[in-house]
């Protein structure tokens, strides 16, 4: 005989086992609609592959596994895929989740499965995958799935099998009756768990003793084997799978830990057929026995039920009188949870359906202060401490909650069956845990929170740097041009003494930022008022004198007053002449409006219109001249300037330096022109900058004109080279200061290869 | 030197005096400079406390800025998405009163959703939520992404289209807890049976 340990604490609630035993295993039969959850155990839902309308065979998979902790759904019976939605589920919350709901057609078709002959032959991954697929999950009520639990790593040993058959809830005898009547499959399924986890010391059933019947049926399929049956007292809640081991092996499972840890591995009853079903017939999990017991139930008894069963269904073969059950009760009395809807479906881990009357199971009196009585302590299966926990969950108070071990608590409910004062204890743990857990996740996900929101600050504030440092690159830039271009109305100035229409349109532009300015508008009026003046004249002059001509030709009688007319008109013209001349003279050398914008304009047509008739060289002449006295004057105006102490000083010296170079400049240009008039000089020396560069377009294209096609593909490939690097340059720079025009001058240049590779191919076909 | 200290002990006990608070002096300025901490202490403890929901609605620009502020004294009851399970952390590690949440109600933990047709690609939303949760681009549809939005509904004011909805989370089978009981009423078994008034006053 083996040494049994025991447990600390434990209860001795009353039985109510031998209601349901009366009969054997009967089978539910078909219902016409199946409800599927796609959750039914621990871990992530599983994920739909049927579609609705879809024809299912009995065994077909509808539902994969998602994730490593997942387990897959089949179809119980043939039929059509009616609905996915979702519908309430057999869960404490009564909330509502995914089903596939099917629409049985009654033939329960099976799908072709694939039994294996000799296990011993399969490899330890490819059992696994068999149980996987098979959709098992634990079926004694927590539903972990099997495969993950049978997944042990292979540096652990494990030594110690178990197979809990203990089923220490009350009023539960679905492993019982299994026990008594398919000891052989239980024995069967148990060795294909040897196989797969070779436990290299024992394997061990442990069972209460309470099932005197199961037992002798157990002992007697497990004759000849190694597997051993072991019994011990009744005592809730042995059963926990921690309890249980420590029953058997005397070793305990270390807080927080696994039993693997230990070196053992613990399975349902339940499961091991389930097991032995999926790997012998190639049947996947779509069954189960589940007790229908209570005093409200006419018919108690166990019923072999296709998973997706609506336990309506059920509850009518075990005479189910639903005016006598004061509340159904899925599971037992000790860990179950109450329905609120009976069309839910019985599921992988429904063990038992209880009705129990009013006085049967009578809603628990309302709690009382705690007394301090210590009962709770003494009934804790893991030696807790109930009475502090409770305290603490009442106040909130997670940190000493977890001090006290409070994830150890199985949630058993022994502490609130020995309470006198009918503390719910286990719902103040429940709560804690779930809000400790909330706690932990929110506290990952805050984390997360902080690291994006931090991530994000520091882009937005590199961001603003590099915006910062481009803002002032710009301003950089502006200051620059600004200090080299000084005041722009005083550059165009500069530029309109010498320079024509080019120098014109600058002034106009200044001019415009100046508008309102009567008296230049006034001067401009007249200005082209003379010259129109001028021109009319000229014509009627013109045409006087041929009509002059005429009549002398001709010998006319009007001759004489024809005369008298030419006489006129020349002098008008020449009035005319004058008027024009004084006016742009006077604006030349006494600016009467002030205004140095329409002083410059003036001036500078005044000396195009003086330049319009004159030669190269008078023009020149005359500039040097006018230089002459601009330098004169603005000598002047400096030694005033400097004689007064003013500010304008230095820059009055510049302007008188760049006056003097330009005299210098024009001083040469004049002695190059009295050497030779030639007007091409002339035309070369002009300082226009505006016909300079038309000139020298010109002489391009013509040179262009002149070349031959190869020299051209030449020249345009050149450029396109320059163009490319240049280019490349500014990208490279670009990317360095990180600026947004990367993108841009990326396109650019890609444009500018493909332009460049085109051209080349060109001068190749032509070359 | 020795003679005048020997002759004058009042002397001699200033000096020595004068001596030990020098050398102490150092030391506590040199273990200062060599163990200074970074940062605020208490302002980080504060801010791993805060739900990093980053709203505002505890009239700082965030949480960091709000735990600073609280580091240097500011009330413990102003942040909503926190609630009162922040506000009794805060004052068991401040050593404070807990206050009643100075807000008419917790927010509901919820996650903004962008009705995508309607949307018209303005990026507004974009610019505005703290966590970088919206994808999208100028002139196209944007969402959100919802393992990411703290659900901190600044991103619903700025939408010119009011396309943003505030969705609050849905209790799943997956995210469901048990309730803690309603407290018990502290009576002793005596008083079971007895009356309201009698219960009044028991309690
Ligand atoms: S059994 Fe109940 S009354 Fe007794 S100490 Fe525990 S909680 Fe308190
Ligand atoms: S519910 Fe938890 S605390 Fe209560 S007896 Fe069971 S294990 Fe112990
Ligand atoms: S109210 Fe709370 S969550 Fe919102 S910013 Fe302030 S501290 Fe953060
Ligand atoms: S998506 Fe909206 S609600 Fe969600 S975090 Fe961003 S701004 Fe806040």
């Amino acid at each position: 005989m083996r040494k049994i340990f025991d447990i600390h604490g434990g209860v001795h609630p009353p039985e109510n086992k031998v209601q349901s035993l009366s009969r054997g295993i009967e089978s539910a039969g078909i219902p016409p609609v199946l409800v599927h959850p796609l959750s039914q155990h621990i871990g992530a839902p599983a994920t739909p592959i049927v579609e609705v309308g879809q024809r299912v065979l009995k065994g077909q998979m509808i539902a994969d596994a998602k994730g490593f902790v997942s387990a897959p759904v089949h179809a119980s019976s043939s039929g059509t895929v009616s609905t996915i939605e979702h519908r309430e589920i057999p869960h404490p919350s009564g909330l509502l989740a995914r089903c596939i709901v099917i629409d049985t057609d009654g033939k329960d078709e099976w799908i072709e499965l694939d039994p294996v002959e000799d296990y011993t032959a399969l490899e330890k991954a490819d059992l696994l995958h068999r149980i996987r697929d098979a959709g098992i999950a634990g079926m004694g009520g927590a539903g972990f799935p099997s495969a993950v639990k049978l997944s042990t790593r292979d540096d652990v040993v494990i030594d110690t099998l178990i197979i809990n058959g203990t089923e220490c809830e009350p009023y539960i005898t679905a492993d019982d009756i299994l026990m008594r009547e398919r000891a052989d499959q239980i024995i069967a399924g148990v060795k294909i768990l040897q196989h797969l986890i070779q436990p290299t010391k024992q394997t061990l059933i442990g069972v209460e003793d309470n099932k005197p019947e199961g037992i002798a049926a157990l002992r007697a399929a497990a004759e000849g084997s190694n597997i051993e049956v072991v019994v011990f007292p009744t005592k809730y809640p042995s059963g926990g799978e921690k309890q249980l081991i420590q029953i058997l092996t005397g070793r305990e499972v270390p807080s927080g830990g696994l039993p693997a840890d230990i070196g053992v591995v613990c399975q349902n009853i339940g499961t091991t057929v389930a097991i032995h079903r999926a790997v012998q017939y190639g049947e996947p999990l779509i069954s189960r026995i589940t007790t229908v017991t209570g005093e409200a139930c006419s018919a108690p008894g166990n019923f072999e039920v296709l998973l997706g069963t609506p336990v309506d269904y059920l509850l009518k073969l075990g005479g189910f009188q639903q005016d006598q059950c004061i509340r159904l009760v899925m599971g037992g009395p000790m860990m179950g949870f109450t329905l609120r809807d009976t069309a839910v479906p019985v599921v992988k881990t429904t063990n038992c359906l209880l009705a129990p009357t009013q006085k049967e199971l009578p809603p628990p009196p309302p709690a009382q202060a705690c007394i301090r009585c210590g009962m709770c302590a003494e009934a804790c299966p893991v030696s807790l401490l109930p009475q502090q926990m409770y305290w603490f969950a009442r106040g909130k108070e997670y940190e000493k909650l977890e001090e006290h071990n409070l994830f150890d608590c199985i949630e058993c409910g022994a502490c609130s069956y020995a309470c006198p004062s009918n503390i719910p204890l286990v719902q103040y743990y429940r709560a804690s845990k779930a809000e400790i857990r909330k706690q932990q996740q929110e506290k990952v996900k805050s984390e997360h929170a902080k690291a994006r929101f931090e991530a994000r600050q520091i882009r937005i504030e590199r961001e603003e740097a590099e915006k910062e440092a481009r803002r002032k690159a710009r301003q950089e830039a502006a200051k620059k041009k600004a200090a080299a271009g000084k005041d722009p109305i005083k550059a165009a100035q500069a530029k309109a003494a010498p320079a024509a229409d080019p120098a014109q349109a600058a002034i106009e532009k200044a001019m415009a930022k100046r508008s309102g300015n009567a008296p230049e508008e006034t001067n401009e009026e007249k200005l082209a008022r003379l010259k129109k003046a001028v021109e009319t004249a000229e014509k009627r002059l013109e045409s006087a004198t041929a009509k002059l001509k005429e009549a002398e030709a001709a010998d006319a009688p009007n001759l004489g007053a024809l005369q008298t007319a030419h006489e006129r008109m020349t002098e008008k013209f020449a009035k005319a002449k004058e008027e024009l001349q004084q006016f742009e003279q006077a604006s030349t050398e006494a600016p009467s409006t002030g205004d140095p914008a329409a002083d410059a304009i003036a001036r500078a047509q005044a000396a195009r219109a003086k330049n319009a008739d004159k030669s190269p060289r008078e023009k020149a002449e005359e500039q040097v001249a006018s230089l002459e006295k601009r330098l004169s004057k603005s000598e002047q105006k400096l030694a005033e300037a400097k004689e007064s102490g003013s500010e304008t000083a230095e820059v009055l010296e510049q302007s008188t330096a760049k006056l003097r170079d330009k005299l210098d400049a024009a001083r040469a240009e004049l002695a190059q022109l009295s050497e030779s008039e030639a007007p091409v000089a002339a035309a070369a020396s002009t300082n226009d900058p505006a016909q300079l560069a038309i000139e020298k377009a010109m002489a391009a294209r013509e040179a262009a004109a002149k070349l031959s096609p190869e020299d051209k593909a030449k020249k345009a490939l050149e450029s396109l080279e320059a163009r490319v690097e240049k280019t490349r340059t500014k990208l490279a720079e670009a990317e360095e200061s990180g600026a947004d025009t990367v993108d841009v001058l990326r396109d650019t240049l890609a444009k500018l290869e493909d332009k460049l590779a085109e051209a080349r191919k060109e001068a190749g076909v032509e070359g | 030197m020795i003679e005048l200290l020997t002759q004058h002990p009042f002397i001699a006990a200033l000096a020595s005096l004068a001596i030990l608070g020098l050398a102490f002096g150092s030391l506590l300025g040199f273990a200062a400079v060599k163990f200074k901490t970074e940062g605020d202490p208490i302002a980080d403890q504060v801010e791993a406390l805060l739900p990093q929901t980053q709203c505002g609605q505890c009239g700082y620009p965030g949480c960091r800025p709000y735990a600073e502020a609280i580091a240097e004294g500011d009330a413990i009851n102003k942040c909503p998405p926190g609630g009162e399970a922040t506000i009794n952390a805060l004052a068991d590690l401040l050593d404070v009163e807990a206050l009643p949440l100075d807000a008419e109600e917790e927010s509901v933990p919820s996650v903004a959703f962008i009705r995508e047709d309607e949307c018209i690609g303005c990026t507004k939303c974009i610019q505005a939520c703290p966590v970088d949760a919206i994808v999208g681009a100028a002139k196209h549809m944007h969402t959100v992404v919802a393992s990411e939005c703290t659900g901190c509904d600044l991103c619903v004011e700025p939408c010119p289209v009011d396309c943003i909805d505030m969705i609050p989370l849905p209790t799943t089978v997956q995210n469901w807890s048990w309730e803690l009981p309603k407290p018990a009423e502290d009576l002793i078994a005596t008083d079971r049976d007895s009356n309201s008034s009698n219960r009044d006053e028991a309690a």
